[in-house]
């Protein structure tokens, strides 16, 4: 790395730089070195970063005309939709934008599970993205409460309720958050407040998140260290910007296609009716990124451990990078933990439909099973696949097969580039 | 031959960035526009007064579009006060029948042209307003006379729907 | 690539069962061809005009529209009353207004910035007149509904005679397409109940028609909008696109290995 010697090479940028080094580090950011096998899954960190930005763009151009109060709220966002000049397009990006977004970081985080970028050196980052995360579900549900709709309010009672679960404090813990007896006024403004602070909170992590990945620098489909800057690397600028800025096009085309087209087929139509106290919707369901979670809360039928049980299968994420023994980071080496990665993503996938499902019957059966393969995964499956699994040979160098290219090499190259 | 190929992909790269900032820009501009008045903002545009119980030396004021607006039943001394100055004496030279169609009635924005306080009544050395920030001195006919306010008072859109109702804007 | 397209049509897939799975026992609602959908759908203006004329013939002595104003009658995109028809419109009604100068209440005729005139003061007025049952507003009533457009078309023509065995309560009616099938208000239309100022035959076909086309717009007054700006975004993104596209094989091809 060239940091340390970098320059500019005007005098007036030379006085700057001594004094705020902010040139250095757009040198470090245009010159950092770049494995040169990443592939298309890697874009979704760019992409993820737009969407970041455009939520925050959107959602302050919309706090200018929304009005956080259980008798206006609504009727302020139909202002927006109906006089507010391009409310309607600022609305549909930001409620549509977090679906995007969500869709995004499902992505970043199932590339990080396939090709192991969770192990170590990168333990933090990961860490960190497990906090952003959580802090994207926050922030998505809180917005999700601001139309004080039906489905807003009623969210709100269901998610605030889970609190109760805890014992001893947990009622006064819900009374609290509400500042109340019941969702009402109050906990729409704070609600509103906590939604407008959450994404300056992910902003600043995800600077964090970048600057611990900046450290030991990107894992790559191979999963293996390499030098840098070396012939394995290109510069960030203008190889990657370009890629990433392709992968990027073709995210928004899907995403304009939402926005124009089928603005509300993400939502829940029950939204559209003002908040009732009296009135509970027919099926309520959290929107689909939280739907996972959801059914793993109903599978258990217990309150408190139904809570305990979904709250794990998120942290439980947190300590994955000690609960996976194995040394060889990429999936492509790893022919057994390639099909558990493959009955994972499906695990969460039908987790995800039976969440939409009324909890009853076959489905509340099928939740079961799923909720417990999806801890057996990461608690039982991970740890033992470390020690069990014969992995395949891993290349020296991405360039160039080092050691004559072994059959196995060659496999293991088919099929990267067929994932690209 | 490869200073051929050089050109061609500059031209690319000319016409990929090109097009790049034009969506760039489209894209601003609704963020941009957002701020400007509403719909529902822009249908408030007229309101109408009813002036029947205004007798002459009085002054009625009126909220429009969030600013006051005064309606003056002017004595006829202060109608010929108005009318008498001399064009040259004036700082934004305004003939007073201009200002008011109907002499009676004078009609125009409770706002200070200087930095947009409210100028009081009946008062300063005109005659006519004085506004209490920084001291603009305006006439019988709201023309600015003395202080920092570089324009008289601005007289908005306004008719007579009959002869006891105003129709402002 | 080929696994990120299958994952992209897995999750479309899962999100679209989503959205259509949760009408358990779906009937089939009936059908006709909105000229608002597609990617370049517009409204019909003939058919939003005698929409309007339905709505506030019929509909409008029970369910208010309170996010509408008259002006809305006027603005592009809806169903484009001229300005002085919609003035004349806002003019037929009585709005309260005030308090004036002596702290009173008062009424005058409505003006294009008006909201619509309410039926009823307040909800519990609208339910004490409705024997408890609201009717609900209906400025989005078609975003509020899962099956959005078609079923509020279906169920306005979906009134029956109650099958045996189903026993039904003073007040209520038997719909095929209502959620329960059990419906507080008595069917709303029947033929020749509105005399179409345009002399359209005024069938309960053709006034379901005319009234949710009506319904969709007041629903999403910018649709039109939306569609023509679509359009041009992806157009514009298809070919930024391929410029990118070609521009990232030209710097890629400085480096020797394949992408």
């Amino acid at each position: 790395m060239s940091d340390h010697d970098y320059r500019p090479k005007s005098k007036v940028g030379q006085w700057f730089n001594d004094r705020l080094p902010l040139l250095t580090l757009a040198n470090h950011l245009t010159d950092y070195p770049t494995p040169k096998n990443l592939n298309y899954w890697w874009t979704f960190g760019g992409i993820l970063t737009f969407c970041l930005i455009t939520q925050i763009v959107t959602g302050l151009t919309l706090a200018m005309h929304y009005i956080a109060h259980a008798d206006m709220a609504f009727e302020s966002v139909e202002h927006i939709m109906r006089d507010v000049n391009y409310g309607w397009l600022i609305r549909y990006i930001h409620a549509n934008g977090a679906s995007m977004f969500f869709l995004a970081v499902y992505i970043h985080i199932f590339r990080s599970l396939f090709y192991g970028s969770y192990k170590s050196p990168r333990e933090i980052i990961w860490i960190l993205g497990i906090i952003i995360y959580l802090l994207m579900m926050a922030a998505a549900f809180m917005g999700y409460v601001l139309p004080w709709g039906q489905m807003s309010f009623w969210g709100a009672t269901v998610i605030t309720n889970l609190f109760s679960a805890i014992p001893l404090v947990g009622e006064g813990i819900v009374t609290w958050l509400w500042g109340g007896y019941s969702v009402d006024n109050p906990t729409l403004t704070r609600f509103f407040t906590l939604h407008y602070l959450i994404p300056f909170l992910i902003l600043g992590l995800v600077v964090l998140h970048i600057w611990a990945l900046h450290v030991p620098g990107n894992n790559n489909p191979v999963g293996i260290d390499i030098k840098k800057p070396s012939k394995d690397t290109v510069p960030f600028h203008p190889y990657i910007v370009i890629k990433d800025g392709f992968a990027l096009l073709m995210f928004m085309i899907v995403f304009a296609f939402f926005v124009f087209y089928a603005p509300n087929i993400l939502g829940h139509a029950d939204n559209y009716i003002e908040a009732n106290p009296m009135v509970t919707p027919a099926h309520i369901v959290p929107e689909w990124y939280l739907l996972p979670f959801y059914a793993i809360l109903r599978s258990v039928p217990d309150k408190l451990l139904g809570v305990v049980a979904m709250l794990s299968a998120i942290l439980i994420l947190a300590v994955l990078p000690w609960l996976d023994t194995s040394k060889i980071r990429s999936a492509v080496f790893r022919p057994l933990y390639k099909q558990f990665y493959w009955i994972l993503v499906a695990d969460v996938l039908i987790l995800g439909y039976v969440g939409a499902m009324p909890a009853e019957g076959l489905y509340l059966l099928i939740a079961r099973v799923a909720t417990a393969y999806y801890f057996l995964h990461f608690l039982v499956i991970l740890p033992v696949l470390g020690f069990k699994e014969k992995t395949l040979p891993v290349p020296l160098s991405i360039t160039e097969p080092v050691l004559g290219g072994s059959p196995n090499l060659a496999a293991a190259r088919n099929k990267e580039s067929k994932i690209e | 031959m490869s200073e051929k190929k050089t050109k061609r992909r500059d031209f690319l790269f000319t016409a990929t960035t090109a097009v790049g900032a034009v969506g760039a820009a489209a894209v601003v501009w609704p963020m941009i526009d957002q701020m400007n008045p509403d719909a529902s903002v822009k249908a408030l545009a007229s309101t109408e007064v009813d002036v029947s119980s205004l007798t002459p030396g009085n002054t009625l004021t009126v909220l429009w579009r969030g600013k006051p607006v005064f309606i003056r039943r002017r004595t006829q001394e202060e109608i010929d006060e108005a009318r008498s100055v001399k064009m040259e004496d004036l700082i934004h030279p305004e003939k007073d029948e201009d200002r008011a169609k109907n002499p009676e009635w004078l009609v125009m924005l409770g706002v200070c042209t200087h930095l947009g306080c409210v100028p009081l009544n009946d008062k300063g050395d005109y005659n006519g307003w004085f506004c209490p920030c920084h001291g603009s001195h305006y006439d019988t006919s709201g023309r600015i006379r003395k202080g920092p306010a570089p324009w008289n008072m601005e007289v908005p859109k306004y008719e007579f729907v009959n002869a006891n109702t105003i129709k402002i804007g | 690539m080929k696994t990120l397209y299958k994952f992209f049509s897995i999750i479309v897939i899962i999100i679209a069962s989503n959205s259509h799975s949760f009408a358990a026992e779906k009937v089939e609602y009936l059908k006709t061809d909105w000229s608002f959908k597609g990617l370049f759908g517009k409204f019909d203006r003939a058919s939003l005009q005698r929409g309007y004329q339905v709505y506030t013939e019929v509909c409008a002595s029970c369910h208010s529209m309170k996010y509408l104003s008259y002006r809305n009658l006027a603005e592009k995109g809806g169903p484009e009353f001229p300005e002085d028809q919609a003035k004349a419109i806002a003019a037929s009604f009585e709005v309260t207004d005030g308090p004036n100068s002596d702290g009173e209440m008062f009424t005058r005729p409505g003006k294009l910035s008006d909201k619509f005139v309410m039926p009823y003061e307040n909800v519990k007025a609208a339910q004490a007149a409705n024997g408890g049952a609201y009717p609900p507003d209906m400025s989005v009533l078609v975003k509020a509904r899962g099956g959005g457009v078609d079923y509020i078309y279906s169920l306005l023509q979906g009134y029956e005679k109650a099958p045996e065995g189903v026993t039904l309560d003073d007040g209520v009616y038997y719909n095929k397409y209502m959620y329960g099938n059990k419906i507080r208000m008595a069917a709303p239309l029947s033929d020749g109940l509105v005399e179409y100022v345009d002399g359209t035959n005024a069938t309960v076909e053709q006034m379901s028609k005319d009234v949710t086309t009506f319904l969709m717009w007041s629903a999403e007054p910018h649709l039109e909008a939306r569609h023509q700006m679509g359009f041009k975004a992806i157009v514009y993104l298809i070919i930024l696109t391929v410029l990118v596209y070609f521009s990232m094989k030209k710097i890629w091809s400085r480096v020797e290995s394949e992408v």
